[in-house]
């Protein structure tokens, strides 16, 4: 299948008109020693047809269990049929960047709009119009609080997603950023005298994640007490979005930098991406927040319109001195997000998220009830971690056999035989005693 | 034709210097603020800091360009001219008056054999 | 237009959902909860016809020709938006187990296997998110190279011409950047050979250039970094201008990064997301981010690479995106990306024959996918290329990328792509030529341009400085 439109009289036609006499000439430039001389080792091409029954073949050979208790940074969430509704409209996803304001209002508002949106959840002054994800967007984070700080230190709370602490480790490296980590407590939070501990010493930032990798609400406000006695940043990372429909809106909590994994708001979970980091932060620090802001301004005849603005942070100008290398995000999934927002709107919000709070509550119940242990007391929304006394091969052999993936084992902590579950509003109570029972077997 | 002012030192990146006795005025040139356009940031030099010459003191921004304010002597920043970081459009207005940027207390006079005069400036920038 | 908060009244949006949890669940401790939510409040149908609305005050590839410069705007197959759109994938869980995915591990294999083919490098990550985020990640795995062989490099070497993401990818590292002069413009071995030392640590090189041109002394460039023990980066944001026909492979690169949503056809969604997977020749394969996927007698699992910078962001890659590439090789096979570049080539070679005249650069010579013009010639009349670009619009196209590279006096950078007819090229050729006509008789129409779009010529100025950047 060819996607290419031109008639061959007409490829004759203009190579006439250039002046060449074969479509080879149009190459002459290249050195010969580097041009492919043999067919190249690709697939027969395909028809669309093809392609579709061939794709067949392949999905159908992977059948993943229908119930889904994982978490751990990608949560299963219902996405209303708006979403893709409006995702298939052409106009926006075949659009660029919008760097022609005239023919690009529509991405641009919708961009304003995700940025306002997001900001009214969180209390922020300022929200990007999106990063690749949660990790990446914490990684620029860290990266703003040294600039703004200037201290080569990073505290990093260990309750962190560790797969969110592998990409900062890989990004501080050749930077020359001390990173300390700070443990945690019995109940699954940030330990507080080991944090006073270690913030003797200056650093420009501390990185925390509420809800935690284990599900785990943080006392922010405490910890946040402690970081600014040492004039430092607070950087909150969250992965379950979802819990902002709950929790207090973390600016109000003395939170300077906000980071965030947004897929849950309406992102299909699509085996890891694209997903859609977020960035936010307060007013003062606008012009150290990396990649595109859209805002307000009117045209020459008066008319409200947007545009990117502060541009001279951005790495088309700025160039060696641009506050990021950031140019393709993800503002696709930037206006899925707002979509799905605006399709629940504040009390669906309300809703869904006191709703995962109930089901996953109602399944530490039944794991109290049957005799099971939490690793963590803490106070937590929709994820857990539980002691179950068997090995990973054994819980995914007693799940599998009722169509059940979930519990993933907590190996990064040395913790073997506990495991993470999600619950949401996608889990039946059907399926949580199904769970239940499940691990209650042999 | 852009102004340049008789008088007042001059560099390479369009910033000029006025000395009166140890302490030179820096400000940009009327060249600079027209290739920059409206300027719409200017960030705050820091009292007390110590430069050398050459060195990137602060960042000036406007819609669609940014640059470097590079210091023509060594020495301290003894004042900063808090009314153009507020507001930057001065800068524009009057690049040679009003919207000075910064003052330094000069370390060492004899830098000065580097900078350009007036003639030699906007034979530069002819 | 109004804005979402300006159509919300408390009550509108009805939507709801089950609770099949009848028992008493112990309530979170107050101080965590919030008082309220503080969203838009609209019906489904108003944000229906919002969006709608929106999408209508929004120009892409589907609208019309979008020429725009070093972005390779072509044709985005439906087929593959279905694919990648299908209830399989929405709901599939990256933590999955892996005998629950061994057909997307196949797919993820597959491509690497096709990119290493149509690239000639050894090994390929799939986990960069864009471009620029490839360009780190292959600098990172360099970074890491030199480090383990205890050899401190800080010197990146770039031409003039270059994306900004380049420099930008550079300081992310902490490395120092070094701009060459092109010479008619392209590097220039002479002075390159100038500046490459033993602290050399990469030149960076995008290829064909973004004035189109092939780097002609390509082979050449390598030889002289290698004599240092320097290593050469691509930047395959142009890949377009010659897949099929030559690969980076063999002109000496030591890793790539390539854009999925610019070659392989996986659109923009204005903006993103994209997908910048990184391929590296033999030395630096040990130094991939991880996990990589392996295969076995037809099974596929992960793997740590031996040395591994880490990881470069969550889970293993923009999987759809990487689907739809997948799919796009699929269908087209190496006959059909060699022809993908021959005719790129063709259709901006036509343009720039048509329009030299019209609009000359002080380059005139053999491009690939794009061609540079200038509007320089224009600025008597007082008219700027920004002016050019706005009556553009009048005539129903997307401008052109415009004032880059920054070596072209006035620039506009014109990138057709393959997917663009003959019709509607001599259809935007007929408009730049009018243009031209009414900049020379009344140039007035070109300065107040445009007319025909919803709003016209916002105010930069105060968006800088109200920075309104939430309502």
């Amino acid at each position: 299948m060819k996607f290419i439109p031109h008639t061959q009289k007409e490829i004759e036609e203009m190579m006439r008109d250039i002046g060449i006499s074969s479509l080879d000439d149009l190459f002459k430039d290249i050195p010969d020693e580097v041009k492919i001389k043999e067919k190249l080792n690709l697939p027969t091409p395909l028809s669309e047809l093809g392609i579709k029954n061939e794709i067949e073949n392949i999905f159908s050979s992977d059948i993943p269990p229908k119930r889904i208790f994982l978490g751990g940074g990608a949560y299963y969430h219902f996405i209303p049929s708006t979403v893709n509704y409006i995702l298939n409209r052409g106009e926006f996803y075949t659009s660029y960047t919008p760097y022609q304001p005239e023919l690009s209002q529509g991405i641009l508002q919708a961009l304003f709009e995700f940025q306002s949106v997001l900001s009214d959840l969180t209390g922020a002054d300022v929200t990007n119009a999106s990063m690749y994800d949660g990790a990446t967007s914490l990684v620029e984070a860290i990266f703003m609080a040294e600039r703004i700080k200037n201290k080569k230190r990073l505290l990093v709370a260990n309750s962190l997603n560790p797969e969110y602490q592998e990409v900062i480790k890989t990004y501080l490296k050749p930077r020359n950023i001390e990173i300390e980590y700070i443990d945690f407590r019995e109940d699954g939070r940030v330990d507080l005298d080991k944090l006073k501990d270690k913030s003797k010493n200056d650093f420009s930032s501390l990185v925390i994640q509420s809800p935690n990798y284990f599900g785990i609400i943080e006392d922010i406000e405490d910890i946040n007490k402690i970081v600014k006695e040492k004039d430092a940043l607070l950087i909150l990372s969250i992965l379950e979005v979802l819990s902002l429909g709950m929790l207090k809106p973390p600016f109000e909590l003395g939170v300077d930098i906000l980071t965030g994994e947004a897929q849950s708001f309406g992102l299909p979970l699509s085996f890891g991406g694209p997903y859609l980091g977020i960035i936010q932060t307060r007013k003062e620090f606008i012009r150290e927040i990396p990649g595109r802001i859209v805002g307000e301004t009117v045209d020459r005849n008066g008319k409200r319109c947007f545009v990117m603005t502060l541009r001279t942070r951005e790495q088309d100008i700025r160039r060696e001195k641009a506050k990021s290398n950031i140019c393709t995000n993800n503002s696709l999934n930037a206006i899925a997000s707002l979509v799905y927002l605006t399709t629940v709107g504040p009390e669906g919000l309300k809703k869904i998220a006191n709703l995962n709070y109930k089901k996953a509550h109602y399944f530490k119940q039944r794991l109290t009830n049957e005799g099971f242990n939490l690793t963590f007391s803490g106070p937590f929304f929709n994820e857990i971690a539980v002691n179950l006394p068997f090995s990973y091969d054994i819980l995914k052999e007693k799940l599998s056999i009722v169509g059940i993936e979930g519990g993933f084992p907590l190996r990064y902590y040395g913790m073997d035989n506990s495991y993470l579950f999600a619950v949401t509003e996608m889990n039946s109570r059907e399926d949580i005693e199904l769970l239940i029972c499940a691990l209650k077997e042999g | 034709m852009h102004k340049v002012i008789e008088g007042l030192f001059y560099q390479k990146t369009d910033e000029w210097l006025k000395v009166e006795d140890d302490t030179g005025i820096i400000g940009i040139t009327d060249y600079a603020q027209d290739k920059l356009g409206d300027i719409v940031f200017l960030e705050e030099a820091k009292v007390g800091k110590i430069v050398n010459k050459g060195d990137a003191v602060i960042s000036i921004e406007s819609v669609k360009a940014a640059a470097d304010i590079h210091s023509p002597v060594s020495g301290e920043i003894i004042e900063v001219n808090l009314e153009v970081v507020q507001n930057p459009q001065i800068i524009n207005e009057d690049p040679f008056g009003k919207g000075w940027l910064f003052k330094i207390k000069i370390k060492n006079k004899d830098e000065l054999k580097d900078l350009m005069d007036a003639k030699s400036y906007s034979e530069y920038r002819k | 237009m109004k804005l979402l908060n300006e159509l919300s009244k408390r009550g509108k949006n009805k939507f709801d959902i089950e609770d099949d949890i009848n028992s008493e669940i112990e309530m979170l401790d107050d101080k965590y909860l919030r008082d309220d939510v503080n969203i838009p409040d609209v019906s489904e149908i108003e944000l229906i016809r919002h969006f709608i609305s929106l999408s209508k005050d929004n120009y892409g590839v589907d609208n019309g020709f979008y020429p725009l410069g070093s972005c390779t705007m072509k044709y985005n197959p439906k087929i593959n938006e279905d694919i990648a759109k299908r209830e399989e994938l929405k709901y599939f869980h990256p933590l999955t187990s892996i005998e629950y995915s061994q057909g997307l591990l196949k797919i993820m294999w597959e491509i690497e296997e096709f990119l290493k083919s149509l690239t000639g490098m050894d090994a390929f990550t799939l986990q960069p998110a864009a471009g620029a985020h490839g360009e780190y990640t292959g600098l990172r795995i360099m970074w890491e190279y030199f480090n383990e062989k205890g050899e401190k490099r800080n010197k990146v070497i770039l031409p003039d011409s270059s994306h900004g993401t380049n420099p930008a990818s550079s300081s992310m590292l902490g490395l120092d950047v070094i701009e060459i002069e092109s010479k008619e413009g392209m590097v220039d071995p002479e002075k390159l050979i100038e500046v490459v030392d033993e602290n050399t640590f990469a030149l960076m090189l995008t290829n064909p250039n973004t004035l189109g041109f092939f780097e002609k002394d390509i082979l050449k460039i390598s030889k002289i970094l290698k004599s240092k023990g320097a290593l050469l980066y691509y930047d395959g944001a142009n890949l377009n201008g010659f897949v099929g026909i030559a690969r980076p492979g063999d002109m000496g690169f030591d890793a790539v990064h390539l854009n999925l949503h610019k070659t392989f056809s996986t659109p923009h969604g204005g903006g993103g997301p994209g997908s910048g997977p990184v391929g590296v020749k033999e030395f630096l394969k040990d130094y991939l981010p991880y996990p990589v996927i392996e295969n076995s007698d037809d099974f596929y699992y992960f793997s740590k690479p031996a040395k591994s910078i880490g990881k470069v962001r969550s889970f293993f890659g923009n999987f759809s995106v990487i689907l739809k590439a997948y799919l796009y090789i699929k269908e087209l096979g190496f006959e059909g990306l060699k022809e993908v570049s021959q005719i790129a080539v063709l259709n901006a070679n036509y343009i720039k024959e048509k329009l030299k005249k019209y609009y000359p650069s002080q380059f005139d010579r053999l491009v690939k996918h794009e061609c540079i013009l200038s509007g320089k010639i224009y600025k008597e009349y007082g008219v700027k290329t920004l002016d050019i670009a706005k009556r553009i619009m009048d005539y129903g196209f997307h401008p052109p990328t415009i004032y880059f590279p920054h070596i072209v006096d006035e620039a506009l950078m014109i990138e057709p792509t393959e997917t663009e007819n003959k019709e509607t090229l001599d259809n935007f050729i007929e408009a730049m030529i009018k243009i031209s006509d009414e900049i020379k008789n009344n140039p007035e129409i070109v300065k107040n341009a445009p007319i025909t779009t919803k709003i016209q010529r916002p105010d930069e100025l105060r968006a800088n400085k109200e920075l309104k950047v939430k309502w």
